[in-house]
């Protein structure tokens, strides 16, 4: 039921804010399942190792990642929890996912701070995202010698080429509608290659956007199964009410 | 509007149960927002257990210690403060620590599991505020904790005093050595 | 019994409880004729009161602060227990409001509630929807994100287009030279104390005025006109027992509706939380697309659709205070849509198409088609209003009953 009405609201409104534009490459598809934690946690693991090098979550604490998706804290400590305080300690399992990185130092490096990832699946969507992962390609006029399918002129550098390798882009002019031409993507070239398959790596950023998308809302699972108990009980008081309503409405009729 | 024919138990029984139903439904909003003011999961963290590192505490010093936001003293007493505890039962309220809050584990005479180091919140039983440690031993005082809001007293194994306005001995927290030298408050591993 | 009566009589003698009771419920007579259309009245209240109880508690735990204001929003949503469902409902709340009250208003439309004698309880609702509609202003940059940010920016500078003293008023109302924390904290006094407390003040007004004149009904006719022996009007009923349990099951079915926003989807596909939002403001970039949110882009697409500054901002001023001159500009006697003219009934949807395109159009990026387009149902906003005091005249109307239909 959750799902039949959650599409029927996506039919009668459609979404609006997200302005893909439809000159994004690539651009495919992603679903992600919420009961599958396992590729949760290892999108966990890949965001602990990658993003939050430089990137935070800081509206996120290491304990709560670790009960909703199953791994103790023990395991929390000893897989996920890179980071240190002042003194060298290892950053405690119910603190906020901060990185160490100080944003005087992220300016320094990449001009601009990065942004806190902790909401970017709801601010961006997980299709952007997808893709977006998905989209680096070599560019020797960028700082960082990579541009983006999705987000041109992007200033992260590719940080999971370990894992994809790099790629070269192919483009085409193409009619823009209006009589003019203009250039678009429309495909990639493997130059180096990863320790991943193209598979693997597609699967790996599918892992990492589901985690990215439960760590953009935590509660999200505990909020639809309230709201099953709540729906319930309202549909048996409407029923209450209404015999109510019609046993008094006997004396008007 | 005519009275006949009307079913007034089915009325009555209807409105009963729509106000019971009803009230129930009540009851259950309630709850998130009384359940709201319970210790976010950002004071929990704060809560949280916290190491004490006691290697560079000296015979008769005092150290504090921040858990849940409380002071936490740990103490090292001389073999002079120990010596005390026997002593001054006769002065105190609840010298075996009956009535009062402590781990099983500390329910002794001198109120710790190392003889040596007490470790206690600091808050006094009476009204909450931070009694001061008074190590020194003169004629009239024979050492230990004094409360300078209401002039509770409490001895070296923070066991109050009889005729002071505080009611029981202070409180002793969960807690237990991880290391010879590092103590865990908040956590003693038997819960 | 006799305690409960004594005690009842102990208060009555001292505060007037039983004769207010009877006064405003059950002693209250409504026609017995409402239908679908009068749950919205009961349910705005509802409403009123579900987010000043929510509003209570989400400022046990928010920030006015610039600096942390984004931040306690995320706070509340993972750190409180349940404060996810709070801040919800706040939201949803917000929407649903406007909902109610569009609805609402809608039904005064349609069947003349603001025509005499009730001309001052329709003033004192557009009060209450212009004292709303600053609610949700102000509430909105609280969880300042880029498109509270962005949007109280674009707001406040629409005074910028009054002359001469424009920028002055812009400056003083910001407490900055852009929006910051200043303007932040104050937005948060107004939204949290001062609106609130006159919208309070304006809904006992309204229910008062209400009560005074009575209810209309969907036939339109006045109810006090035909009484029995003992001066109860022959069509009204006790508003308690008879429309108590009748509004609760619409209180039921509304909450139905309002428990699937905010468990299932509670951003609305970006209609009642946009995206932009859940990015911390941010003073240096402008998100691609800024829109209001959904209640207030009919007035937007008015603004947009005019080519000159200060002429668009007078238009979109403009179309709220026509609302207010409604019962002087119906002219007419009759009351009902049920009775009233075919050139009643093309007016009123084409106020309603215009209305509902405004505000499709005022939520997507404008394009010269779409400008265009934005125009042609302004005309048709402000062309109801002007037409209705032209028709209205000497309308050729049907007969209307002597008491309510069944």
């Amino acid at each position: 039921m959750k799902k039949s009405l959650i599409l029927l609201a996506g039919i009668i409104f459609p979404v609006v804010g997200w302005t893909a534009g439809g000159t994004i490459f690539p651009n495919d598809d992603i679903s992600i399942n919420w009961d599958n934690k396992q590729a949760m946690q290892r999108g966990a693991a890949l965001f602990t190792n990658y993003c939050l090098s430089c990137h935070s979550a800081a509206y996120s604490r290491y304990n709560r990642v670790g009960q909703d998706l199953g791994i103790s804290d023990e395991l929390m400590k000893q897989n996920l929890i890179f980071t240190t305080n002042k003194y060298g300690e290892q950053t405690k399992v119910g603190s906020l996912m901060k990185t160490t990185m100080t944003t005087e130092y992220a300016e320094a490096a990449f001009g601009t701070a990065p942004p806190d990832l902790s909401l970017v699946a709801r601010s961006r969507g997980t299709h952007w995202l997808y893709n977006y992962l998905r989209g680096f390609y070599l560019d020797e006029t960028r700082p960082m010698g990579v541009n983006n399918g999705v987000f041109p002129a992007v200033g992260m550098p590719h940080v999971l080429a370990d894992l994809e390798g790099l790629k070269k882009v192919k483009k085409e002019m193409q009619d823009d509608g209006h009589g003019g031409q203009h250039e678009v993507i429309v495909g990639f070239e493997q130059v180096t290659k990863g320790s991943m398959s193209t598979e693997e790596y597609d699967q790996a950023v599918k892992d990492l956007v589901a985690f990215l998308d439960y760590l953009a809302e935590p509660y999200k699972e505990t909020r639809q199964n309230v709201g099953t108990g709540v729906l319930i009980f309202l549909f048996f008081f409407l029923i209450l009410t209404y015999l109510l309503k019609k046993e008094y409405w006997k004396d008007i009729h | 509007m005519s009275s006949d024919g009307i079913d007034k138990s089915r009325r009555r029984f209807l409105t009963a149960a729509t106000t019971v139903v009803g009230g129930a439904g009540v009851v259950a909003v309630a709850v998130p927002f009384l359940a709201s003011w319970n210790p976010s999961a950002r004071a929990r963290s704060a809560g949280a257990p916290v190491e004490a590192d006691i290697s560079k505490l000296e015979a008769g010093q005092q150290i504090i210690v921040k858990w849940q936001g409380k002071p936490v003293w740990i103490v090292r007493r001389d073999e002079e403060a120990l010596a005390s505890l026997p002593k001054i039962e006769p002065e105190l309220r609840d010298p075996a620590s009956d009535e009062s809050i402590q781990p099983a584990y500390t329910k002794n005479q001198h109120r710790s599991i190392k003889p040596e180091y007490l470790v206690v919140v600091g808050i006094c039983t009476h009204l909450g505020c931070s009694p001061t440690y008074r190590p020194e031993i003169t004629a009239d005082w024979m050492g230990g904790f004094f409360c300078p809001c209401h002039g509770s007293k409490f001895d070296f194994a923070a066991r109050v005093y009889k005729g002071v306005p505080a009611p029981t001995n202070l409180v002793i927290p969960p807690h237990k050595f991880v290391a010879e030298n590092v103590v865990l408050i908040g956590e003693d591993g038997e819960a | 019994m006799s305690k409960d009566n004594n005690l009842l009589g102990w208060i009555d003698a001292r505060f007037p409880l039983s004769k207010m009771w009877e006064d405003h419920l059950s002693k209250y007579y409504a026609p017995k004729n409402f239908n679908f259309w009068y749950f919205f009245g009961s349910l705005a209240l509802l409403v009123l009161v579900l987010q000043i109880v929510t509003g209570i508690f989400l400022t046990m735990q928010y920030k006015p602060d610039g600096a942390t204001a984004f931040a306690s929003v995320e706070y509340i949503m993972r750190d409180v227990d349940w404060g996810w469902l709070l801040r919800y409902m706040h939201s949803t709340g917000a929407s649903a409001f406007f909902i109610v009250v569009y609805l609402h208003m809608f039904r005064g439309l349609m069947y003349g509630s603001y025509q005499k004698p009730r001309e001052l309880l329709w003033l004192f609702g557009m009060l209450i929807f212009l004292a709303l509609m600053a609610e949700a202003f102000m509430g909105y940059l609280l969880p300042w994100g880029q498109m509270s940010y962005w949007g109280a920016q674009v707001i406040i500078s629409l005074f910028g287009a009054i002359p001469v003293i424009g920028d002055d008023i812009t400056l003083w109302i910001r407490g900055d030279f852009v929006i910051s924390d200043a303007t932040l904290n104050r937005f948060f006094a107004l939204h949290v104390i001062a609106v609130p407390l006159i919208l309070v003040m304006l809904v006992v007004m309204h229910v008062l005025a209400l009560h005074e004149v009575g209810s209309n009904n969907p036939d339109g006719v006045e109810i006090k006109k035909n009484k029995d022996e003992n001066g109860i009007p022959l069509d009204g009923i006790p508003f308690h027992p008879y429309y108590s349990v009748k509004d609760i099951v619409g209180v039921v079915v509304f909450l139905i509706l309002f428990s699937i926003v905010v468990f299932f989807m509670p951003e609305m596909n970006g209609y009642f939380l946009e995206h932009a939002n859940f990015e911390p403001a941010n003073p240096f970039k402008t998100p691609p697309h800024i829109a209001p949110v959904w209640y207030f882009t009919p007035f937007y697409a008015i603004l947009r659709a005019v080519p000159d500054k200060l002429m668009g901002v007078i238009g979109m001023f403009s179309a709220i205070i026509v609302l207010f001159l409604l019962p002087w500009f119906d002219r007419g006697k009759v009351h009902s849509i049920r009775y009233r003219s075919t050139a009643f009934k093309g007016l009123l949807v084409m106020f309603v198409i215009s209305f509902v395109a405004l505000g499709y159009l005022g939520a997507i990026p404008a394009t010269e088609t779409r400008t265009w387009f934005a125009r042609l149902f302004t005309l048709g906003y402000f062309s109801y209003f002007f037409g209705l005091w032209f028709i209205s005249k000497n309308e050729n109307t049907k007969p209307v009953p002597e008491r309510v239909t069944s």
